[in-house]
């Protein structure tokens, strides 16, 4: 499949079961609301050495948030209950209780919940106090008010947490690192406006993307060397003479839709720009299909837009 | 269908004790069932059809008019429905509402809301002393559910109150939210003295200072952002407490004098 000039491959990506949540964070202002959601969301690209992966999944309005105050959501996925439940309470221990003004809430609605502030409020050491407010469906919740040096710290006691995917992803093969980034770029801005997924990695984007195991028997990863241009002599390479870098950009969210269209999204992006800019060829990750449940096709998401 | 409509013949000389007019309870009985029940009535018992003329059919929805101060234990451990009582009650009403709304759209007396467990309580005038509190014997008053008063409450609103939400449009009198375990009670008009005497925690919500005793400390203004939160939750009801949007309070806290952690808030004009 060709799109302007663009290269899609016959391939799919590969993605996995995880479970996600949803947190609302608010500040004083945007900026301390960033402070506190980019802290929260650090060291959390991939549940490989990180055990989460997270994300600021967008700005919200006065309006859309519980308090009234200008706010971020961040979405967090994990590969089970326990490790997200661990590294949500960590990291609202550290990030988002330390945050000055800032405060968090429930961002998803679930049967099933973890804890928020539940465990936080000790830190009040006695002083923290609970208000269960209810809104006009009669949806009560728990809030919890802990003191600090900077006033109250308010926090919800709970989140809800679903079922997500993991490990959504294309390869952007371009014929210069330079155009490789600024498709990727180009890419991630399209992808940021879509609802209910995250790029976890360092401004959205891969460069070392793996493939399981290695010669060495303590990795249980290694580099794509069929992927790395360096490498094309010497390897099983995938990659055409001509190409010189590979990006890839790695999608979580909350169901198989909201990825697809991400993914839609980001590669029409680079295809606006046209081979002419560099970008030769997309391609996706996958693991022969037998490791994931989710097969994202790049054929069938594209298909539309097919020339 | 209509209401079922209980409407009082003729002013009462004792008080009659109705806490099986409830939805819950008159769920499912004909007319001529629910008239021939007996109700307490001073120290003998009458049929219901001797005090009230019954009309109307949905039992869901439950009308008192010509209603007075001798009507007792109105709404009394209501699981269900909605009740509607034009004029004053007595004592007791709402007593133990466990679910549902009770509209009083008269004064009331002592007890209101005492032992509530949740649902809805409206009282267009005003209340008497004990407002949410715990029947004798108990040591928990109110433990949850919503009480707005248009009007004026007596003493002791909120004693002994474990959760839930009380609105006082009007006034407060003494020892308002004595020994409070927990909940919010926000009064927009004046309170009596000796406001929060042995409260253990819990929020009470004020816009003018009080004469406060010695055992509740001053612990400055502040901005804290859940007013803003509770000042949304309360917008369902329809109350004068929905148009505050300050986030400014002055924190009071005790009861010192029984090692309590309650506060007092007093609402402060927005920055």
């Amino acid at each position: 499949m060709l799109i302007n000039g663009v290269k899609i491959d016959d391939t799919f990506a590969e993605a996995f079961n995880m479970r996600g949540t949803r947190v609302i964070i608010t500040a004083q202002n945007l900026k301390w609301a960033y402070h506190a959601a980019n802290a929260m969301t650090g060291f959390a690209t991939s549940v490989i050495g990180c055990g989460v992966e997270a994300g600021i999944e967008r700005e919200l309005n006065i309006d859309e948030t519980p308090d009234g105050r200008p706010g971020l959501s961040i979405l967090m996925f994990a590969m089970g209950s326990k490790v997200l439940m661990q590294q949500l309470e960590t990291r609202m221990g550290q990030c988002i209780l330390t945050c000055p003004t800032a405060a968090a809430f429930a961002g998803i609605e679930s049967d099933d919940r973890i804890n928020l502030g539940k465990n936080l409020r000790f830190f009040g050491d006695g002083y923290q106090t609970s208000k269960l407010f209810s809104n006009a469906n009669g949806v009560t919740k728990r809030y919890w008010r802990i003191p600090v040096m900077d006033g109250e710290f308010l926090c919800e006691e709970t989140t809800g947490m679903v079922r997500a995917i993991g490990g959504g992803n294309f390869l952007i093969l371009a014929t210069s690192q330079v155009a490789a980034l600024a498709a990727a770029e180009a890419a991630i801005e399209a992808m940021k406006l879509i609802p209910n997924v995250i790029m976890p990695f360092p401004g959205g984007v891969v460069r070392s993307g793996s493939k399981v195991g290695s010669k060495y028997i303590t990795m249980f990863a290694s580099t794509n060397d069929a992927f790395c241009p360096t490498l094309k002599g010497v390897t099983n390479t995938e990659l055409s003479p001509e190409i010189e870098s590979v990006m890839e950009i790695v999608i979580d969210g909350l169901n198989f839709e909201d990825i697809a269209e991400s993914m839609r999204v980001g590669i029409q992006a680079i295809c606006d720009l046209g081979a002419a800019s560099g970008v030769k060829r997309i391609s996706a990750g996958n693991y022969g299909g037998k490791l994931g449940p989710h097969h994202f096709k790049l054929y069938e998401i594209m298909g539309k837009q097919a020339s | 269908m209509n209401a079922l409509t209980f409407t009082l013949k003729e002013p009462l000389k004792f008080s009659l004790n109705c806490q099986l007019l409830n939805p819950t309870h008159l769920a499912d009985k004909s007319s001529s069932d629910i008239a021939n029940m007996l109700l307490n009535y001073g120290n003998s018992q009458c049929r219901i059809d001797e005090i009230f003329e019954i009309s109307g059919d949905d039992a869901q929805n439950i009308l008192f008019k010509n209603s007075c101060d001798k009507l007792d234990y109105l709404g009394a451990n209501m699981a269900s429905g909605k009740m509607v009582i034009e004029g004053d009650a007595g004592a007791y009403l709402a007593y133990n509402l466990k679910k549902g709304e009770i509209h009083c759209k008269g004064n009331t007396l002592a007890y209101a809301a005492c032992n509530m467990v949740n649902g809805l309580l409206t009282i267009n005038g005003n209340t008497g002393d004990f407002l949410g509190g715990a029947s004798a014997g108990l040591r928990k008053g109110m433990r949850g559910g919503t009480v707005i008063i248009k009007g004026n409450a007596g003493d002791r609103a909120g004693d002994q109150m474990r959760r839930g939400l009380i609105l006082i449009e009007g006034n407060a009198g003494d020892y308002c939210a004595s020994r409070m375990i927990a909940g919010t009670i926000g009064v927009l008009g004046k309170v009596g003295e000796y406001a929060c005497f042995n409260m253990k925690r819990g929020t009470l919500l004020l816009t003018t200072r009080p004469k406060l005793h010695a055992t509740i400390h001053d612990c400055g203004c502040h901005t804290l952002p859940f007013l803003n939160l509770m000042f949304k939750s309360f917008a369902q009801f329809k109350t004068k407490f929905s148009n505050i949007e300050t986030q400014r309070a002055q924190r009071f806290v005790g009861d010192a004098a029984c090692s309590g952690n309650g506060e007092i808030l007093l609402i402060l004009p927005a920055e």
